[in-house]
């Protein structure tokens, strides 16, 4: 507070999406919580696989042979993605939410007054790093929990048949979880409301559709975007569910049109 | 330069900004002066395109801020409400906005030498006082090296030595060319720094003055007269346009006549004075004036 002049600054450059990327990277590693939470999904996404894999094998001497039949080794591989898809989605809620709850929307669309280039951003810092730290997680967890199962032979190779889509395809859908809840994050501009419509569209309806007639919830259950996005981790195709990549796609689809409609009302709404 | 052109915002039923016209002009310290509630801080988001006028326009250096391709470094502007995300530290807050217009970290970190952060720029915004938070504040609407400085309130929460120096930036920033925008609803405060004075009420346009045209223009004329023979000078004055009130026995205060008119009423009756004295009314008085009938929300 000596100096009364104010510096000045020696360049003045333009905004562009490539400068507004950089801002947003800044912004994610520099809340810590964040960073923790990052951590932890990444830490459960291996852990818990090891858990359930050293469960399984250390009372597979109980299991009848039936039960050994219909074991499917990739179930305990991908349980973690089960608990990283709510910390990505709460995340990726409070990436949007929180600049609103604290303010720091205004000082954002001040410095970058078209605001689309701060959700685009936004969008494609989380699902980056959420790829980057999900994929290592996965392989790992996959490795690991197959070098458990398989002192009792219960286990699968990588490169069995779609066991590698469906490996790397769990941290795809964690990636799209992201993007998904982004949206909605940016739609409902409210941590609680955006976790609650997370929550709601991941784990409440799809339970719910149990009270339509047996045949309109058989046709339509597939498209939930839960249900289509998590076709792609799956090994065994039934009839009941949308094939791996088409599901996949369909899940693109949800995030696609949530983000779209978050952009929409981004440059609408005042803030 | 800042351009409003019937700049009106409606937040539902109730219109918060109404028909505003202003310039803002470079090189001197405008004060933006309105009651509670009057639209100061809504005027300055509409200016920002953080809130769409209902009707009207205003731009900024010649555009609609959102035109510009590096707005940073056309305006720099505190807000009313805290900016700032709270789990973030001082310094990380201003690199990020840095960042957005590839402004080099050294100049965030001059800028929080500059605000008096140096101590506490790697502590989370969230734990900062009101007075540390307006500090990160103007280093926020410094970092672009603006072309036009827009402040909203910018002494509530700092002591008597941040105020001072809050008076000394802003003349400072006019002098080297800078527009400068300063709101308040202090008329006091803006007595010590502004050049001009823009006042609303209500979201209208009340008074675009120069600070002396405005107290030339606002108060009536007020003078303070002695004499031993006071009721009959108060007699003698009486008319429905002026009021004279009595503050002490022999010394009366005259609303609505000139000295020289209540001299020259005095001699006409022969009444001795022993003081007549004009009083200029302060700002403050002006202003109070100004909005009595403009007031948002009243003490009743
Ligand atoms: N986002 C909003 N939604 C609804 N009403 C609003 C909004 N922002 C402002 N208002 C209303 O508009 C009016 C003007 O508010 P504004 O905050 O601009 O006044 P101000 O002059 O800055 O007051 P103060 O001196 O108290 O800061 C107030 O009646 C306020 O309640
Ligand atoms: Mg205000």
């Amino acid at each position: 507070m000596s100096a009364i002049a104010s510096p000045s600054a020696s360049s003045r450059e333009r905004v562009t999406q490539s400068r507004v990327i950089r801002s947003e990277w800044t912004k994610l590693r520099s809340v810590r919580s964040t960073s923790w939470s990052l951590l932890a999904a990444t830490v459960l996404t291996i852990g818990f696989p090891i858990l359930a894999s050293a469960v399984i094998s250390a009372h597979w001497g109980h299991r009848s042979p039936g039960e050994r039949a219909h074991f499917n080794p990739i179930d305990p591989a991908l349980v973690g993605s089960q608990i990283a898809q709510l910390a990505i989605g709460v995340l990726g809620v409070l990436v949007i939410s929180a600049e609103y709850s604290t303010g720091m929307i205004r000082a954002s669309f001040t410095a970058v007054p078209m605001r689309l280039p701060v959700l685009w951003a936004k969008a494609i810092v989380f699902a980056a790093v959420t790829f980057v730290l999900m994929l290592p997680a996965v392989l790992i967890a996959f490795f690991a929990s197959q070098s458990i199962l398989s002192r009792h032979n219960a286990n699968i190779a990588f490169s069995d048949p779609h066991v590698a889509r469906a490996v790397i395809g769990a941290a795809l859908y964690l990636t799209v979880i992201a993007l998904f809840s982004l949206g909605l994050g940016a739609i409902i501009r409210n941590t609680a409301g955006g976790i609650a419509a997370f929550a709601a569209v991941l784990f409440v309806i799809p339970p719910l559709m149990n009270v339509l007639p047996a045949s309109w919830n058989d046709a339509a259950s597939r498209y939930l975007p839960s249900n289509a996005g998590r076709a792609i981790l799956s090994i065994t195709h039934d009839s009941g569910s949308l094939s791996p990549w088409v599901g996949f796609a369909v899940f693109c689809g949800y995030a696609a049109f949530t983000l779209a409609v978050a952009a929409l009302l981004l440059v609408r709404r005042d803030t | 330069m800042i351009q409003a052109r019937d700049l009106t915002k409606d937040y539902g039923d109730k219109r918060a900004v109404d028909g505003l016209s202003f310039d803002v002009r470079p090189g001197i310290v405008t004060g933006f002066l309105g009651p509670n509630g009057s639209g100061k801080s809504t005027t300055m988001r509409l200016i920002l395109g953080l809130d769409r006028p209902t009707k009207g326009h205003v731009t900024v250096n010649g555009k609609p801020y959102r035109e510009h391709s590096a707005p940073l470094h056309e305006v720099g502007a505190l807000l009313e409400a805290r900016s700032v995300h709270t789990g973030r530290s001082a310094r990380n807050h201003l690199l990020a906005l840095a960042q957005t217009h590839g402004i080099a970290r050294k100049r965030v970190d001059e800028m929080i030498d500059h605000v008096g952060l140096h101590e506490v720029a790697r502590k989370r915004a969230g734990g900062f006082s009101l007075g540390m938070g307006q500090r990160l504040g103007i280093a926020t609407a410094l970092l672009g090296d603006p072309h036009t400085v827009m402040l909203d309130e910018p002494v509530n929460g700092l002591d008597p030595e941040g105020i001072q120096w809050i008076r000394m930036l802003l003349k400072n920033l006019a002098a080297e060319g800078r527009t400068v925008f300063v709101s308040s609803h202090l008329m006091s405060e803006m007595a010590l720094t502004a050049d001009h004075l823009i006042v609303i009420g209500r979201g209208r346009l009340i008074a675009d003055a120069s600070v002396p045209e405005f107290l030339a223009g606002a108060s009536k004329p007020l003078v303070h007269v002695r004499s031993p023979q006071g009721e009959q000078l108060k007699g003698a004055l009486a008319s429905p346009s002026v009021t004279v009130a009595v503050i002490e026995p022999g010394l009366l205060e005259v609303n609505g006549l000139t000295a020289a008119q209540v001299g020259e009423a005095a001699a006409a009756h022969g009444i001795v004075l022993h003081e007549l004295t004009p009083h200029q009314a302060s700002l403050e008085e002006a202003f109070m004036d100004l909005t009595r009938d403009e007031l948002e929300f009243a003490a009743t």
